[in-house]
């Protein structure tokens, strides 16, 4: 479970907010927080679909399901379990 | 001349049946709104804003989402001879105390008798009131009257006159006080003529559009003039375009649209962030122009939207510009649709230094710029100097414009006003000179910063750093920064505080990027913080915004080499 999140805090820290150095911890809010702006958000959804070999759909792309990595990796997780 | 009451009824005499927009939801079926629907929901707005007591002419807010309220809470406004003006919503990522200063800020300002919203969203607007303002309601979407056929003859709408003010379009702007753009209706139909001639805008269109209604691009080319002119409007929203950048190419392939609206910005986007197997099936091949506008045009855009898509049938004269604003109602140019716009090369440095563009010399650097076409009928457009003086073809100088669609004013702003026109002529601010007939436009007068469509002005974000605990008043720095794969600007924030520590100076960055954030919402690519003596000032103690940016793109070389 911790390597989803590590594998989405790194994309994020290095290509979305350009601060490689940057920790993001698991409950951190990023879209409410104004870390991630709706712009890059297509941009995460892109890189889990192709990451993690499951759909996201664009309906989800809000607060509920994605404003933390935990949040992430639980959505992500339950769609490979299927 | 008639008015927008006028051109309704007539509409409605005409085939009410005929729908008027189609009103697309994420997740939802589209949702065809016939005139006559759009007529009966707009009478039960009017009618409410007569129980009210609204009186024509007063302003009436509209702070709602994408939907049938907007539309029909627009058009009863118009219906009842008030000025509607729309606002944009709520985000997420506001936050809600700036919200509320800001509609505080505008009520102040605009002095609107009403404010139209959901019975969600009724406190956040009350909390932006104030004891002896303006408003005497705030009318509920759940609190109208029923829906029924307008009778045109009692309508206070009809007896508006072409020079009556139609509507207020606020000019985009992070915090502080903001420009209402105040439009007659023989304005906007002036500018509907012309804009639709230079468009060849005919019966066969189909317009497609995801933009908000509370920008002018949305407002007159998504929304009134399809309208208005009886062609089909297939209009989703930017919330829902933004998660999903393909549904455009879709609605474009389902509905056969003829004609869209984007920023430059929106033409990288949908390049880089579709994916194959949401375009199966799609033909664009009826897309006749799709209108690059209210950015600075790229021709490098151009060319990556049209790799990406040509092969689902988009054709690459159909990738078209404009350059527009409020004061005109919209459109100030338009390339010729029967060709791709004009590009050209211009030396760098006599572009820099000398203010002329001309053909770059033999291995010497050079610009690549992109025409914004030739001014439509009623429009003339003038370059000037700093003293006002018409410059030559090829000089560049300030955009200024005269025409029969001017607004009629800022809004309760005769200052404002005054500062907008020389001798009758429109100042834009813009930069940008004029070669063969042509509008070329090259920046901004002041240091406005324009990211995804939106203008965002340094100082506003500046201040708001220094309400950062750690950040000390003139101690930071806002700025653009072309981004060459984006279409458009990164907002980029120095801030120098006293501490070297790195841990702590990643801890402002990061507060800093939040509460900025949360009260412009503009999302920041770079915070950069720096300790003391980092920032260079000119020799009067101002920060030198330009000088700043470069020793900043230097470092970030330097950093990736």
């Amino acid at each position: 479970m911790s390597d989803i999140q590590s594998v989405v805090s790194t994309y994020v820290s290095t290509s979305i907010l350009k601060q490689p150095k940057r920790i993001i911890s698991n409950n951190e809010p990023l879209i409410s927080s104004g870390l991630i702006d709706s712009f890059s958000l297509v941009d995460l959804a892109l890189f889990v679909e192709d990451t993690f070999s499951v759909h996201i759909d664009d309906t989800e792309l809000n607060v509920q399901t994605f404003d933390t990595l935990d949040q992430l990796a639980n959505l992500i997780q339950s769609r490979q379990s299927k | 001349m008639t008015t927008f009451s006028q051109k309704l009824q007539s509409l409605y005499a005409g085939d009410a049946e005929r729908v008027a927009v189609t009103l697309q939801h994420s997740g939802q079926p589209d949702l065809p709104v016939s005139y006559r629907q759009l007529l009966r929901g707009a009478h039960a707005y009017a009618q409410t804003y007569a129980r009210w007591k609204i009186e024509p002419g007063e302003v009436v807010i509209l702070i709602l989402q994408h939907g049938e309220d907007l539309v029909y809470s627009f058009w009863g406004a118009i219906l009842h001879g008030a000025i509607p003006s729309i606002m944009p919503f709520l985000t997420e990522k506001l936050a809600p105390e700036r919200y509320r200063a800001d509609l505080a800020a505008l009520i102040s300002v605009t002095r609107p008798a009403a404010v139209v919203t959901y019975p969600e969203f009724e406190s956040e607007v009350r909390s932006a009131l104030q004891e002896g303002d303006s408003v005497r309601a705030v009318i509920l979407t759940d609190k109208l009257e029923a829906q029924s056929d307008p009778d045109f003859d009692s309508l206070p709408g009809m007896k508006c006159s072409p020079e009556d003010i139609v509507l207020l379009q606020h000019s985009s702007g992070t915090t502080g006080l903001q420009k209402g753009v105040a439009l007659s209706h023989r304005a906007v139909f002036n500018q509907l003529e012309a804009y639709g001639r230079a468009l060849d805008l005919n019966e066969k269109d189909v317009i497609v559009s995801w933009l908000p209604l509370y920008h002018d691009m949305g407002l007159i080319a998504g929304f009134l003039m399809p309208i208005l002119s009886g062609i089909p409007l297939v209009l989703s929203s930017p919330f829902d375009w933004v998660r999903a950048p393909y549904k455009l190419m879709q609605s474009v392939s389902q509905y056969k649209g003829t004609l869209s609206w984007l920023p430059n910005f929106a033409f990288n986007f949908c390049s880089q962030k579709i994916r194959d197997r949401n375009l199966e099936g799609v033909d664009l091949s009826s897309w006749r122009a799709v209108i690059n506008c209210s950015e600075p045009v790229r021709f490098e855009s151009h060319q990556a939207f049209y790799e990406r898509f040509k092969s689902y049938g988009l054709k690459w004269e159909a990738l078209q510009c404009s350059y527009a604003m409020a004061e005109n109602v919209f459109g100030v140019t338009q390339t010729d649709s029967a060709r791709p716009p004009k590009v050209e090369q211009i030396d760098r440095e006599a572009f820099m230094i000398e203010r002329v563009a001309r053909p770059p010399l033999e291995g010497q650097p050079a610009m690549l710029m992109m025409s914004s076409g030739r001014p439509i009928t009623n429009t003339r457009v003038r370059i000037l100097d700093e003293h006002g003086r018409e410059v030559p073809e090829r000089k560049i100088g300030e955009v200024a414009l005269h025409s029969d669609c001017m607004l009629t004013e800022y809004y309760n702003r005769p200052d404002a006003t005054r500062k907008a026109f020389l001798d009758g002529w429109c100042l834009t601010g813009d930069y940008g000179y004029v070669s063969g007939g042509e509008v070329f436009v090259s920046g901004r007068k002041k240091d406005m910063i324009i990211v995804g469509g939106k203008n965002v002005y340094p100082q506003d974000l500046e201040s708001l750093t220094y309400e950062v605990s750690g950040v000390h008043a003139g101690r930071s720095v806002a700025f653009g920064m072309f981004n060459e794969e984006a279409g458009t600007e990164d907002v980029v924030i120095i801030a120098e505080v006293e501490s070297e520590d790195a841990a702590q100076q990643e801890k402002i960055a990061d507060a800093i990027r939040q509460h900025v954030t949360r009260n412009s919402a503009i999302a920041l690519r770079y915070v950069k913080v720096v300790g003391p003596k980092w920032i260079l000032k000119t020799s009067s103690g101002k920060t030198a915004r330009s000088a700043n940016k470069e020793k900043f793109l230097k470092e970030l070389e330097e950093q990736n080499q």
